[in-house]
């Protein structure tokens, strides 16, 4: 049996990784972009000095071999499914009786005129990195396009370089299409407080040649021109197509799969941020294009592909991230609009970037997700409570056994009961256990009381 | 707005990603050329003369009367001339010297020990020039101007960067990452330990420089040792306070640097040289054996045992520390309690070493390595101390056909100077901070085998939240791959971890923790999920 999987990304990766665990068949990881698996999400530090390329390898490169993982670093042209074949840019072709496609995502360009020119790009790849590098060199400014996760990333990469930089955001608070107001607008404060000239409501129109071809200027569509050097062009992802366009795989914004990753065609497979389900679970998106994800994908395939028929549940839902300064953290289901028969609990510290975010339902009180900014919680401990049902009183009054900040770290669950307690006077809650597991800290406890 | 307005409002904004840092950039590198000034200072001292022998100069420096004698008709053609520098004058003491040991009886004879003594006495009485009669001057010109600029070099931080996680521009900068400054710094570490622990004769004009500090505190002037611990004591102050601002963010650094900054001053520096002045036994209250090999030589207990209660209490103390605080406090709270908090190495390391944390191998064979050589010196140092009491005790020198003396001189030649000194912190700029503690120091090894195998100390990964970016492992400077295990949702037990801290700082998905926790469920399943029938559950390290 020879497992042939496309794109050596964390879907790729931890699917070949469990098949191995599990099989002794042949396997090989295809990939034009690296040789070896990178952390995708630490291209970022690369830039502004904290780690080089080597050190975003999560294993070392005796790995591979060790585990019997073949690596080809080329890039696929074309499969033929008839034969099962994969044709190469340079070398012979590889013959598979199983394929995984894990091709990922590429950058969105909505068409704008000028999204092509020199000085314009999207932040994606090894390559959109080291591409970055040379378009940034000595410019004046910068300008960013989408207020998502990648374009706060690149606002923060800049910064690190002095480099100015004007953020267009279309939203009316940054990422308000993700976080509810009070958090976008913690962010909003947070881009500003580093100097960034963040522009919401703020749509591009065009961006504007030099006589050499490479970017001079953008213009909004209010008409205003901002003069830059270098685009960064950040409003999302979509999965890439290239390899599958014409082929008979189906497809329609992604490569189109079942529960099982299974794809229209015998043997061949998808996952991760390329792949979209034909039907989903109410409110879950089609396509996912998380690093949890990815994982969590290549693991359920990897199980499929050994012969466990499992079809894929994520289970309760959780993601990171970080803006600028601030931790992010979420657990369970927080969306921007509150959903029907929830409410929710929101403290803000005065001063600090500290927020903590509890939805619950009203009819139960059970908890429905949180979200922490400025503060680290137990990923167990919140799957937990939200699995069990545990009500909002529980949770607030056991907010010490999901502190998971450093040792020293200050500590907000008294401010957070008084808030409550101010807020509902006939529900005196008490702080159960100042922080801790289970009670179990003693020692702990005695050090940092 | 109109197009004209606002392209002036960007241009306004355009000079000023942070309004006031030019002016920080200013009085940044202000601090930095001072300091650069102040090292070349430091490094000129050296060579500064001229160095001329009187006859008092040798009357002064050696107190046996044959050895006095000898020497001085020696060294009657030096006396009539000036040497421009300590080379030239060292390059003509150390024959004159050796022929004087010639001429003595071969009971009286001037052993190696003693000769190195007496040219590093007499260099430093013979040095007559500037530095002679300026030396306060040039102590606050050299070293003083050094610390001084490097506090400006620092300061600025405080505004140009908010407070947290600041690793900017470490791969970029030549210093820090291998490049022709990493290495120049490394080399110069290494001449400097090289002059310090071996040749201490060539560096009477830093000694100089230091006596009136010496003779201040404990009434007597300086040798090499109090040079090096003023030295020691000063980076760890300053490096401490670039600790301070570096992470202002949290609280766990600013109390374990304070920490090993008090130990350093008090434990280390200050109440040794005022134990001398009261004529008490040096003696560091916080230095544990294994790491402090030479606690039961022969000269040490009889120190001790010679000096009251005081004596005994030392040595009852020293005891204590290896037998029974070591074992209870790791069982508690890790070897973090030591390595990070009290440790004189440990201090410097967390200090004047953290800009080359990012240094430390963390392939899976330098951890080979590390367990093999840190482990063997433990059992070197034991069977090392086992020869010495035997011969303590038996008067016997001679143990299972090994010469005691031979092996605790070898000892203190190649791990306790060279390895601990040289390499152990002369390579910092290369090999990262903790080149001793990882591969090196026996207590380590000691502290090691406690916090993996009965400690209740942890590092917890969160869940599943680890993107694999590599932080944690970069910084690690123990060099624990820690995002191995951060991965695959497993906590970190690992023998070497000093529980700095850092890589829980570093992360950027908030999951890592240090926890003195229960024993049950320390060591928890490798895996982040568990995919099961119903659906995905996420391994926190907890019991569930």
């Amino acid at each position: 049996m020879h497992l042939v999987i496309i794109g050596n990304g964390i879907t790729g990766v931890t699917t070949a990784r469990y098949v191995r665990k599990a099989t002794d068949w042949d396997i090989t990881i295809i990939s034009s972009e690296t040789e070896y698996f990178f952390s995708r999400t630490a291209l970022m530090y690369i830039y502004m000095g904290h780690m080089e390329y080597e050190h975003t390898k999560p294993y070392e490169d005796h790995f591979w071999e060790k585990n019997d993982l073949n690596l080809i670093c080329d890039h696929v042209m074309d499969i033929n499914v008839e034969d099962r074949e994969l044709d190469l840019r340079e070398g012979e072709s590889v013959s598979y009786d199983k394929l995984v496609l894990a091709t990922g995502s590429q950058p969105n360009k909505f068409g704008w005129p000028g999204q092509d020119l020199d000085g314009v790009q999207g932040l994606y790849s090894y390559q959109d990195l080291q591409l970055m590098e040379e378009n940034t060199k000595n410019i004046d400014r910068a300008v960013i396009v989408g207020g998502g996760l990648i374009g706060i990333e690149v606002a923060e990469m800049l910064h690190t370089r002095d480099i100015p930089v004007t953020f267009l955001v279309r939203e009316s608070n940054y990422w308000d299409n993700a976080l509810p107001v009070d958090e976008a607008k913690m962010i909003n404060e947070e881009i500003r407080r580093h100097h960034i000239d963040l522009r919401l409501e703020t749509n591009l129109e065009k961006i504007l040649p030099d006589d050499n071809g490479r970017v001079r200027a953008v213009v909004t569509q209010e008409g205003t021109q901002i003069d830059c050097q270098f685009v960064a062009l950040t409003p999302g992802v979509h999965p890439n197509l290239e390899l599958v366009k014409s082929g008979p795989v189906e497809t329609d914004r992604g490569i189109l799969v079942n529960r099982h990753f299974e794809t229209n065609i015998d043997d061949i497979y998808a996952a991760g941020d390329c792949a979209e389900f034909k039907e989903v679970p109410d409110g879950d998106p089609s396509i996912e294009q998380l690093w949890y994800t990815g994982r969590l994908q290549g693991e359920c395939l990897a199980r499929n592909l050994c012969g466990e028929r499992k079809a894929y549940d994520r289970g309760i839902w959780f993601n990171s991230a970080k803006f600028m300064t601030i931790e992010w953290q979420t657990y369970g289901r927080v969306p921007p609009q509150l959903p029907d028969g929830c409410e929710t609990f929101c403290w803000q510290h005065p001063d600090e970037n500290l927020l903590l975010r509890i939805n619950y339902k009203k009819s139960d009180r059970a908890v429905t997700g949180f979200n922490s900014f400025g503060m680290r919680l137990r990923h167990a401990v919140c799957e937990q409570w939200i699995d069990e049902g545990k009500t909002l009183e529980y949770v607030l009054e056991h907010l010490g056994e999901v502190n998971f900040d450093p040792e020293f770290c200050d500590q907000h669950e008294s401010e957070i009961i008084t808030y409550y307690n101010e807020r509902y006077p006939d529900r005196q809650l008490e702080l159960k256990q100042k922080r801790g597991l289970l009670g179990l800290f003693q020692f702990e406890n005695q050090m940092t009381a | 707005m109109s197009d004209q307005k606002l392209n002036k409002v960007i241009n306004e904004i355009k000079d000023d990603t942070n309004p006031s840092s030019k002016g920080l950039y200013i009085i940044r590198y202000t601090g930095l050329a001072l300091f650069v000034m102040g090292l070349l200072l430091f490094t000129y001292v050296m060579f500064m003369g001229p160095f001329e022998l009187s006859k008092s100069s040798i009357e002064d420096s050696i107190s046996n009367k044959q050895h006095r004698q000898a020497i001085a008709q020696q060294t009657t053609t030096m006396q009539q001339q000036s040497y421009t520098t300590v080379f030239s004058f060292i390059a003509n003491l150390k024959p004159a010297i050796e022929e004087a040991n010639e001429t003595l009886d071969d009971g009286d004879r001037i052993n190696d020990y003693k000769q190195g003594v007496y040219r590093l006495n007499i260099a430093k009485q013979a040095s007559t020039g500037i530095i002679d009669s300026y030396s306060m001057l040039y102590f606050w010109l050299s070293i003083g101007l050094g610390c001084l600029g490097a506090i400006i070099f620092f300061l600025p931080k405080i505004w140009l960067r908010l407070p947290g996680i600041d690793n900017d521009h470490i791969y970029h900068n030549s210093a820090m990452s291998l490049g022709t400054i990493g290495w120049a710094t490394g080399l110069y570490f290494i001449a400097f330990y090289v002059f310090i622990y071996w040749y201490p004769e060539y560096a009477v004009n830093w000694i100089k420089m230091v006596d009136p500090i010496s003779m201040a505190i404990k009434g007597q002037p300086a040798g090499q040792w109090f040079l090096y611990g003023l030295l020691y004591t000063l980076a760890i102050v300053v490096m401490g306070v670039r600790m301070f601002i570096k992470y202002r963010h949290s609280k766990y650094h600013l109390v374990r640097t304070s920490s090993v900054m008090f130990f350093q001053t008090a434990f280390a520096f200050i109440i040794p040289e005022l134990l001398v002045a009261f004529n008490k036994p040096y003696y560091d209250f916080k230095n544990i054996w294994p790491l402090d090999y030479d606690f039961f030589f022969d000269w040490q207990i009889n120190t001790f045992v010679n000096s009251g209660s005081l004596g005994m209490f030392m040595l009852m103390w020293g005891i204590a520390l290896t037998v029974v605080v070591v074992p209870v406090l790791t069982y508690f709270y890790g070897k973090r309690w030591y390595c990070s908090w009290v440790c004189g190495c440990g201090g410097l390391a967390e200090t004047f070493g953290d800009p080359y944390r990012q240094l430390s191998d963390n392939s899976k064979s330098a951890w080979k390595l590390e367990r093999w050589s840190v482990h063997s010196v433990l059992v070197l140092v034991t069977i090392m101390t086992i020869g010495v009491l035997y011969t303590y005790f038996t008067g016997s020198s001679s143990l299972l056909g090994i010469d005691t003396y031979n092996l605790r001189s070898w000892y203190g030649f190649l791990i306790g100077a060279a390895f601990a000194g040289v390499i152990g912190v002369g390579t910092y700029p290369i090999l990262g901070n903790r080149p001793w503690c990882r591969f090196g120091c026996p207590l380590a090894a000691y502290l090691g085998l406690i916090q993996r195998f009965k400690s209740r100390f942890r590092i917890t990964t969160n869940g599943g939240q680890c993107i694999s970016c590599g932080n944690c492992s970069t910084y690690c400077e123990m060099g624990i791959d820690v995002r191995w295990y951060a991965q695959r949702g497993q906590n970190i037990v690992r023998s070497s971890c000093v529980g700095c801290g850092v890589c829980s700082s570093v992360c950027p998905r908030g999951v890592l923790k240090l926890e003195n926790g229960p024993e049950e469920g320390r060591f928890n399943e490798p895996k982040a999920f568990t995919v099961h029938e119903d659906g995905v559950t996420v391994n926190g390290g907890i019991e569930t």
